[in-house]
C-alpha cells in the first residue's frame, strides 16, 4: 500500500518522526494524519503510540481531523499586525465564510494563522501551502482566492 | 563573459511579489531581440530592500530597477539593454547611481550578505569564485583544530542567535567535552516576529552556513552535523538541500574532505511549528524526534546535547561569520565593531519605516543611524514613536534613546536585547499597551506549557493588560504587572519565559503615561484599543453621503442623503471603524477616550 511505501523511504529512526508525518501529511488530499497513519509511523519507529500522538499533538502544523485541499496560513506577527493583517482576517474570513480553525463546505480551504513568515518587508503577508503572497490588500486577497477556485 | 549581467532578486519577499514572472519576462524580450548570448539573467538571494520588490541589478554599472513588472520587460531591453539608456521610471534613485551610493547601501558593510543578491545560490560554482569553501581548505589543510578555535575566540565572534555567547569559548567547551561521539547543529528555527535575516542567508548564501559548519566540525571534533529549519521557510529548505547535495558531489562534504582525513557530513531536519524549538534544548529534542520541549540547563548542550553527546549548536548567522574570520583573520574581524560586540550584525527592518528589508551594518552604529539613515526614517506625514528590538524577548525603546550604540550591552541595558536582530518601528498611530499586550500573546501562545512561571504567569500578566485595553485597569494594576514580571523572568525554565516579559517592562518603563491614560482618564492615546476611543462626524466635514450609515452595521448612524449633517449615536457604536474607513470626505474622526 502507498503509505507503507512513504514510511519505508526514511530509515528507522526516530529522528525520522516529524520528516515521517510530514510526508504523510502531505500525501493525503485532505492535509492531515489519520489514526491508523500514527500507528503505522509507531509500528515502524518502535514506538509506543502515545509517543507518536505525543509529538504530533505538539506541532501546530499537524492536524488529525480533515482540512481542506488548500491551507491559508495569514501571519499575525507584529509587523503584519502593525500593516494591517486584521482586516485581512475579516475579508478573509468573509471571502471564505469560514473562521480560523474552520474548512470551506467545498473542501477547497482551511483557514488558519501562523506566528511570523519572515516576510515583513512585504507585510501583510500569508503563505497558500508553499507559496508565499505579500503587500496584501482585501481586493488582492480576492483575486488569488479566485486563482485557487479555477483551479479546484 | 556576457555583455550584461543581470540579478534578479528571487528572496522570498521578491517572489511573492512576483519576480519569477519578472524574470520569464526578461528572458523573453532578450530572445525575441536576438540578445540572448549577450545577456545573462541570474537569480539570487535577497538584495535587501524587500518593500520595492521586486528588484533587479543590471551590470557591469549596477543599475538599480525597483518595483518592475514583466509588462516592463519590454521597454528594460529595448531602451537600456540595446540602446544603452537606463528605463528613468523603474530607478531607484535619480541619474542611476551605483548602488553603494545610494544611502540604504552606503551606511552598510556587508560581510555575512556579501553574496547575497550577487550569486546564484543554486550553482556552487558560482560560490567557489566568489572564493566560497577556501576557508574551509585553509582550515583543513593549514591550521590544526586549536587554532581554528583561538581564530574564532580571538576574533571576539559572539552568538547571533540573540544570548551573544562568545562563539570560540563555546567551540572550545565542544572540543573539550569528553566523548568520541560529536555533533553540530545549526539552528535556523529562526521564528521571531520581525526577523527575516537567516531565511535570507538560507535563501541567498546556503554554502557559506555549511562551509561554516563544516569548519566547526572540524574544530570541536564533530563528524555529523545537522540543520533544523523551520518548515515556514520552503524555499530555504530546498536551496539548501540542493547546496548539500551540490557539495557532497563536489566533495566538500562527506569522507575525507580535501584528502585532509576529515569527514563530515549534514543532514537536514525541519521542524513543524513550534516557536519555542528556537530554544536550544527544545530543538535538540525536536531533532530526536520528540516534543520540542526545554529542559533545564546545565548540562549545556556542549557537556550533554543531540543523544545525550557533546553538541556545538550555533545559529545561522553566526555560522554564516566564520569563513570570513577564518579567511581574513582575526585582527580584521575584531576592527570592525565595540569593544564588546564585534563584526558586523544583520537586521531586518520592519514596521513604519521607509526602506523595509535587510540590512547588515557594523555594531555599534547608533539606532538613529540605522533607522533614519539606512531605513530612510518613518514615512512621510508620521512620527517616529518607538523602535521595537529584539522580537518577543526584546523591548521599545523611545525616542531618547536613539543615540544608543547598538551592542549586547548597551541595549540590555536600556531593557530590549540584541535578539536575533528584528527592529520593528512603530509610529505615532501605535499604541504601546497594545503593542505589549501583542508580543505578550505571542509568547503565552508559544510557551510550551512545561514550566508554570512561564505558563500561567504570561497568562496572568495578559489578563491585566486585557483590563488595561479594556479601561478596567487599576494603578494597582501596574505594580502586580511588575511583579508578576520579575517572577516570570527568574522563575521560568527556558529563554522563552526569562524573557517573555520584555516587551511590558519596557513598555512600563518608557510609556508608562500612555498605561496611566487608559487606566485613568479610560483614553487609548493613540486610538487603538476599541474600548477606549470613540468616533464623531464633523458637521462642517459632512455632505450626507450616506456612505457612513450605509457602513454602520449597528444603525448608529442617522441621517437622510443629500442633508448634512450626519449624527452618531454614541451609545450604539462598537466602534468597529467601518464608518471611518467609507467615509470620502474625512469627516469622521477617531479620538482618544470614551463618550457615553
Amino acid at each position: 500500500m502507498e503509505k507503507l511505501e512513504i514510511v519505508r523511504r526514511f530509515p528507522r529512526k526516530r529522528d525520522q518522526l516529524l520528516a515521517i508525518l510530514h510526508e504523510l501529511q502531505r500525501a493525503n488530499p485532505r492535509n492531515y494524519l489519520t489514526g491508523e497513519d500514527l500507528r503505522l509511523v509507531a509500528e515502524y519507529l518502535d514506538l509506543p503510540l502515545s509517543a507518536v500522538h505525543d509529538a504530533v499533538t505538539f506541532y501546530s502544523m499537524f492536524s488529525l481531523v480533515p482540512r481542506g485541499k488548500h491551507i491559508i496560513r495569514l501571519c499575525d506577527s507584529p509587523p503584519c499586525h502593525l500593516a494591517g493583517a486584521w482586516s485581512l482576517l475579516s475579508a478573509l474570513k468573509e471571502e471564505l465564510g469560514i473562521d480560523v480553525g474552520q474548512t470551506t463546505e467545498d473542501g477547497l480551504f482551511t483557514l488558519e494563522l501562523t506566528s511570523c513568515l519572515g516576510v515583513c518587508g512585504v507585510a501583510p503577508a500569508m503563505m497558500i501551502d508553499d507559496e508565499v503572497y505579500g503587500n496584501l490588500t482585501p481586493e488582492r486577497l480576492k483575486e488569488i482566492l479566485a486563482r485557487y477556485r479555477e483551479e479546484g | 563573459m556576457r555583455r550584461l549581467e543581470v540579478l534578479v532578486c528571487s528572496g522570498t519577499a521578491c517572489l511573492s511579489s512576483g519576480s519569477e514572472a519578472v524574470k520569464r519576462a526578461l528572458l523573453e524580450a532578450i530572445s525575441a531581440h536576438g540578445i540572448a548570448d549577450e545577456v545573462r539573467i541570474v537569480e539570487t538571494g535577497c538584495m535587501g530592500p524587500c518593500e520595492l520588490g521586486p528588484v533587479m541589478l543590471v551590470y557591469p554599472e549596477g543599475t538599480f530597477y525597483v518595483k518592475v513588472r514583466p509588462e516592463d520587460a519590454e521597454e528594460i531591453v529595448v531602451e537600456h539593454f540595446l540602446k544603452g539608456r537606463p528605463v528613468q521610471r523603474l530607478l531607484w534613485a535619480e541619474g542611476a547611481p551605483a548602488p553603494r551610493e545610494i544611502p540604504f547601501f552606503a551606511r552598510q558593510k556587508k560581510v555575512v550578505l556579501a553574496n547575497c543578491g550577487i550569486i546564484d545560490p543554486e550553482e556552487i560554482e558560482e560560490y567557489i569564485a566568489a572564493g566560497g569553501y577556501e576557508a574551509l581548505g585553509k582550515a583543513l589543510t593549514e591550521m590544526s583544530p586549536d587554532e581554528v578555535i583561538e581564530e574564532i575566540k580571538r576574533s571576539g565572534l559572539r552568538g547571533r542567535g540573540g544570548a551573544g555567547f562568545p562563539t570560540g569559548v563555546k567551540w572550545e567547551l565542544v572540543r573539550k567535552a569528553p566523548g568520541s561521539e560529536k555533533y553540530v547543529i545549526c539552528n535556523a528555527d529562526e521564528g521571531d516576529p520581525g526577523a527575516f535575516m537567516d531565511r535570507a542567508i538560507l535563501e541567498g548564501d546556503p554554502h557559506a552556513v555549511l562551509e561554516g559548519m563544516a569548519i566547526a566540525a572540524y574544530a570541536v571534533g564533530a563528524k555529523r552535523g545537522y540543520i533544523y529549519v523551520r518548515a515556514e521557510y520552503p524555499l530555504a529548505i530546498q536551496r539548501l538541500k540542493r547546496a548539500i547535495s551540490q557539495a557532497r558531489e563536489y566533495g566538500l562534504l562527506g569522507d575525507d574532505i580535501f584528502e585532509s582525513g576529515f569527514s563530515f557530513d549534514v543532514e537536514l531536519r525541519m521542524g513543524a511549528g513550534a516557536f519555542v524549538c528556537g530554544e536550544e534544548t527544545a530543538l535538540i529534542a525536536s531533532i530526536e524526534g520528540r516534543r520540542g520541549e526545554p529542559r533545564p540547563r546545565p548540562p549545556y548542550p556542549a557537556q550533554s546535547g543531540l543523544w545525550g553527546k557533546p553538541t556545538l549548536i550555533n545559529n545561522v548567522e553566526t555560522f554564516a561569520n566564520v569563513r570570513h574570520i577564518i579567511l581574513k583573520g582575526a585582527d580584521w574581524f575584531s576592527s570592525l565593531g565595540t569593544q564588546t560586540s564585534k563584526g558586523t550584525k544583520v537586521f531586518a527592518l520592519a514596521g513604519q519605516v521607509k526602506n523595509t528589508g535587510l540590512v547588515e551594518v557594523p555594531m555599534g552604529i547608533t539606532l538613529r543611524e540605522l533607522i533614519f539613515e539606512v531605513g530612510g526614517g518613518v514615512p512621510e506625514g508620521r512620527k517616529f514613536k518607538a523602535v521595537q528590538i529584539g522580537g518577543p524577548s526584546g523591548g521599545c525603546l523611545p525616542e531618547e534613546l536613539l543615540d544608543v550604540p547598538v551592542d549586547y550591552e548597551s541595549l540590555r541595558e536600556h531593557g530590549a536585547i540584541m535578539g536575533s536582530g528584528g527592529v520593528i518601528v512603530l509610529d505615532d498611530s501605535a499604541c504601546m499597551v497594545n503593542v505589549a499586550k501583542f508580543f505578550l500573546q505571542f509568547t503565552a501562545d508559544e510557551s510550551c506549557g512545561k514550566c508554570t512561571p512561564c505558563r500561567v504567569g504570561t497568562q496572568m500578566m495578559l489578563e491585566i493588560l486585557n483590563r488595561i485595553t479594556e479601561g478596567e485597569g487599576t494603578e494597582e494594576d501596574l505594580a502586580r504587572l511588575e511583579e508578576l514580571a520579575q517572577l516570570v523572568k527568574s522563575a521560568s525554565l527556558c529563554g522563552l519565559g526569562q524573557t517573555a516579559p520584555n516587551p511590558v517592562l519596557s513598555t512600563l518603563r518608557y510609556f508608562r503615561d500612555e498605561y496611566l491614560a487608559h487606566i485613568r482618564d479610560k483614553a487609548c492615546p493613540a486610538g487603538v484599543c476599541p474600548a477606549l476611543i470613540h468616533y464623531e462626524i464633523d458637521p462642517e466635514l459632512c455632505r450626507g453621503c450616506d456612505a457612513c450609515r450605509r457602513a454602520c452595521p449597528t444603525g448608529a448612524i442617522q441621517g437622510t442623503p443629500g442633508k448634512p449633517p450626519y449624527t452618531l449615536d454614541q451609545s450604539r457604536c462598537i466602534r468597529c471603524g467601518a464608518c471611518l474607513a467609507a467615509c470620502p470626505f474625512g469627516a469622521i474622526a477617531r479620538l482618544p477616550g470614551r463618550k457615553e
